[in-house]
């Protein structure tokens, strides 16, 4: 342990603290813009510097580490001139316009010039003057803002291994650029907007389509139906002001009516469905000795990485839609008979905690329906800006109910928005199916949590499974480079594009640290735990909708809205 | 009459530096056996003894470092040669390399002996090309006399970068990454070359190393400035008569270097300033010549000996506009990594145009000082802690100049 001293503080730290830490346990917060809690140290913006007694230089809190005796002064005069002056050197070289910023007041930055009172710059105003990226369906690459942090680098290159930013160029010319100069729909980007909770500022966000949404909302000819994918409950309360967790879901579909939604119904009502095209598909595989290990396929995330870095393995691939598009291809089909409505007239709005997802409604092959499945993806921020333009009071707004035939669901489909929900989900129901006992215990508590990779072999009776899960792309590069090399041993793997799954997808309220997406986790959990049914094959309206329409799992109709293919992306450079 | 004295020079006009055997019949390669015959720990003594302090520009004590190293538990370490001469009016390493290959190579069999490496890299500056066919040449020719025993060195090209010189960034760029400095501690000597124990040393330094293993390092101690002994290999540009290379004690004065070996001024114009140590390196004005071109006398004076470039002006020289250009290198040369660094490079150099274009004013003269100060405490690495240097030394030393150019 190290004796040290902050600002007069003394503190005893492990030996390996950095400054920044013991200062953090002293109760004194240093400022930070380059750092994040869940990367490696990059000590670039400087911002943390703090003076070290015996040291001419000062030194990077966030990088420097204590030794016993050290004493630390993180506020004399020398250290607030130079974070001072090195806030003015970034903010002269970024744009002051944060009014129009989609970050405003959600800006470390802005909360950096707040804090050291940046009033009059004496350097010049500057910015870039790049164009915003707007390529592809998901994000928005917004050069200017950039003040080269490097999170979202690290965020895809080290955490997603995507490796589609990079720094071109030096000096004050340095830029985080997509691969070889490209634009993001040309570089390996996967959409999973990762990059998007790394940024401290408004250099990368979602393709913002609010106002899509209010035109539809506004044609009285439209009928607007949304779905909801269940990681958004638990996070939406963050938008508005509540706790992680604490929007109730019938106050949440209150609101929705309030915003402009004719019919709320429920991504959860496809997820149940998922499980049992995906079980069923599954125990064909291994019954049929199709390709194994079969990997899921909801997130869209996922998907595109396997199409880009995994183009020979596309056939391990479940041809089962992700749930959004289940949900689409039903909407304008199944939902649209039983509600006798004409499907042209159906506009089918998802609200997602995933930027992917914007992309994978507007795949090609997302019209089985004879219309686009899915109009429109909005994510959970969009919907909290939309709460908040409504002005609506969370404690006094009305709960509504879903709407019927596609609104029901488990709780195997509430889980589906953590690591290890799918997997877990669809244990629960493929238990009962191979051995048509009653699972008395539906926890598979290896399934949860934020571990990078998890695995398990489950006996169904006397028949072995072998399952694996992981989540972030750097966690499935390991399954997928075993399963490359021949040397899988499993039946079964769970991959999620995002660390935690879709509780912390790339359209989630700007998630700071992992802390944030093991509370969500948390949350998701207790909900499944708290609902009457919690088995997928047990939805009463799933089983209405094989009786009345798919007749059964894998049947041609569902082969025929319900499963889809995939496309090895051609990236040469690759 | 002050006299040269060559150490590292030692074989220079003596020997064809592209036959082993002139290297040898002079006496090389002898060092590194009598090396092999001591222990690790003995030639780690020995080099701290004789007090040999770094030539690429920090000067910090050579053998210190190598105990860092050989202290480390490691399967592998490195040696690494930095021979990215890329300091403006610096040509040093150059003459070294050219007349010497294998006293480099000699220098870093020692060392990887001492610290226990068996692999050496020299990463030779991208301009020089034929350098790096000279040093493969001794290579190969070391390789086929055995000489260097299983201690293994590869020439690596840079790419042209300047901030490739500093050991991390030197190091990244090893790895064949993008020439950017790492964060300290770390030390190299502890997490180096692909995070193992590696030492990162000077060409000038490493061709001293033999010299003191055979003749010892009282020798050694007894020469130039106590506190910084040995010898310095200068490179005299600018305004003097004698545009040379010269290797002096290093107790020997600006003034000596300037006016007896460089001849005093060119055209006898009358002398402005000098600017040491490259372009990092502080300006110093006439009053300042007696001081000794050591280390921490330079530091003293406040000015860097740095890598023993030697700027001389005359008094028709513009300072303003000297330093206006020196600006403009370090803004084209910061690698962008860190905020001060590259925003700092490219404002100092916008705030200097503008005064050196008239348009300037008191303030602006202030805000540099806060630049400078802010940039030398704050920065990443040694390039954007020393690219105020010369704008704040020439505020301080030449006032003057800036005051006639201001609003």
């Amino acid at each position: 342990m190290a004796n040290v001293t902050i600002n007069g503080i003394k503190i005893t730290v492990p030996d390996d603290a950095t400054i920044l830490q013991a200062a953090e346990a002293a109760g004194v917060k240093v400022p930070t813009l380059c750092y994040h809690p869940d990367q490696a140290i990059k000590a670039n913006c400087r911002i943390c510097v703090c003076e070290v007694e015996g040291l001419a230089l000062l030194q990077a809190a966030c990088s420097t580490p204590v030794w016993d005796g050290m004493v630390v002064k993180t506020n004399s005069p020398a250290v607030l001139e130079a974070r001072k002056t090195i806030l003015e050197l970034i903010l002269a070289h970024h744009p002051q316009d944060c009014l129009n910023c989609i970050r405003n007041q959600n800006c470390e930055l802005q909360a950096l010039a707040e804090a050291y009172q940046i009033r009059e710059n004496p350097f010049e105003q500057m910015t870039r003057g790049l164009p915003k990226d707007k390529s592809t369906p998901s994000l928005v690459r917004d050069p200017d803002k950039c003040v080269l942090c490097r999170r979202c680098e690290y965020t895809c290159s080290q955490i997603q291994t995507v490796n589609a930013l990079g720094m071109e160029n030096r000096s004050y010319h340095a830029m985080v650029v997509p691969s070889l100069g490209k634009d993001l729909l040309e570089s390996p980007c996967i959409m999973c907007g990762q990059c998007i909770h790394a940024c401290p500022v408004g250099a990368i966000h979602e393709n913002e389509q609010i106002d899509e949404f209010l035109a539809a909302v506004a044609d009285p000819e439209k009928i607007v139906v949304t779905q909801m994918a269940p990681a958004v409950r638990l996070a939406i309360g963050e938008e508005v002001g509540l706790a992680t967790g604490a929007m109730d879901m019938h106050v949440l579909v209150g609101a929705l009516k309030q915003i402009g939604f004719d019919y709320v119904l429920h991504t959860n009502f496809t997820a149940d469905l998922t499980i049992m095209e995906e079980g069923n598909e599954l125990l064909k595989r291994v019954k049929e000795g199709g390709k194994l290990p079969m990997f899921t396929s909801c997130s869209p995330g996922w998907i595109n990485f396997c199409e880009t870095y995994y183009p020979d393995l596309l056939d391990h691939l479940s041809t089962c839609k992700s749930p959004q598009q289940m949900f689409g291809a039903l909407v304008k089909t199944y939902w649209a008979e039983k509600m006798q409505v004409d499907p042209a007239k159906i506009y089918s709005v998802s609200i997602m905690p995933c930027t992917a997802k914007k992309f994978e409604a507007s795949r090609p092959e997302m019209n089985d329906s004879g219309y686009r499945d899915v109009d429109l993806v909005l994510t959970t921020r969009e919907l909290g800006r939309l709460f908040r333009m409504a002005g609506l009071d969370f404690s006094k707004v009305a709960p509504g109910s879903f709407d019927s035939w596609m609104g029901a669901y488990t709780g195997a489909a509430v889980i589906f928005g953590a690591t290890g929900g799918v997997m877990e989900a669809a244990l629960r129901t493929v238990y009962e199916v191979v051995t048509g006992k009653t699972l008395e215990d539906v926890n598979f508590t290896f399934a949860r949590g934020m571990e990078g990779i998890k695995e398990a072999e489950i006996d169904l009776n006397g028949l072995k499974v072998k399952v694996a899960i992981a989540h972030g792309m750097g966690n499935a590069r390991k399954l997928m480079d075993q399963v490359r090399a021949g040397a899988s041993p499993y039946h079964f793997i769970e991959i999620m594009g995002c660390p935690g799954g879709c509780i912390g997808g790339g359209g989630q309220p700007i998630t700071k640290s992992n802390v944030k997406r093991e509370e969500r986790i948390k949350a998701i959990y207790a909900e499944d735990a708290g609902l009457p049914l919690r088995k997928s094959h047990e939805n009463p309206e799933v089983q209405q909708l094989y009786r009345e329409f798919l007749h059964e799992p894998l049947g041609h109709k569902s082969h025929e809205l319900l499963h889809t293919h995939y496309t090895p992306k051609n990236k040469r450079y690759l | 009459m002050a006299e040269e004295f060559r150490i590292v020079l030692r074989n220079m006009g003596k020997i064809d530096p592209m036959k082993i055997d002139d290297y040898i019949n002079a006496g090389g390669y002898k060092a590194l056996e009598k090396a092999r015959s001591m222990s690790q720990m003995e030639v780690i003594e020995e080099i701290k003894k004789s007090g040999l302090r770094g030539r690429g520009g920090a000067g910090f004590n050579t053998g210190q470092k190598w105990l860092f190293a050989q202290r480390m538990e490691a399967k592998e370490k490195y040696v690494v040669c930095n021979a990215d001469e890329g300091e403006p009016g610096t040509y040093k390493d150059r003459v070294i390399m050219e007349n010497d290959p294998h006293s480099i190579l000699e220098g870093m069999a020692i060392c990887g002996h001492a610290i226990g490496a068996g692999k050496g890299f020299i990463y030779c500056r991208g301009e020089y090309p034929s350098l790096a066919e000279t040093l493969k040449n001794a290579i190969t020719q070391a390789k086929e006399k055995g000489v260097l025993g299983d201690f293994d060195i590869e020439v690596r090209l840079g790419a042209g970068a300047y901030v490739c010189g500093e050991e991390t960034a030197l190091i990244e760029s090893l790895e064949g990454h993008r020439g950017e400095p790492r964060y300290r501690p770390p030390y190299p000597p502890v997490s180096g070359l692909w995070e193992k124990p590696t030492i990162v040393n000077n060409v000038e330094t490493f061709a001293n190393i033999a010299p003191i293993i055979e003749k010892g390092s009282a020798w050694f101690g007894s020469i130039g400035a106590a506190n910084f002994p040995g010898t310095k290999v200068l490179t005299l540009t600018g305004d003097v008569k004698n545009k040379t290379f010269i290797e002096v004690p290093t107790d020997t004065t600006v003034r000596d270097v300037i006016f007896k070996f460089g001849q005093g001024m060119a055209r006898d114009k009358k002398f402005k300033a000098v600017q040491i140590g490259g372009t990092s390196g502080g300006f110093i004005p006439e009053s300042l010549l007696d001081t000794p071109i050591d280390f921490d006398s330079m530091r003293k004076a406040g000015a860097t000996l740095g890598s023993g470039a030697v700027f001389v002006l005359d008094e028709d020289r513009d300072i303003v506009d000297v330093v206006t250009r020196i600006a403009k290198f370090f803004e084209h040369e910061s690698c962008g990594k860190c905020a001060p660094c590259r925003e700092g490079t490219m404002r100092t150099r916008r705030i200097m145009e503008k005064i050196n274009s008239g348009r300037g004013s008191k303030e602006d003269v202030a805000l540099l000082e806060r630049l400078g100060r802010v940039m030398a405490g704050a920065c990443l690495c040694g390039l954007g802690q020393a690219a105020p240097t010369p704008v704040i030394t020439t505020i301080n030393n030449f006032g003057i100049d800036y005051n006639a150019k201001l609003q």
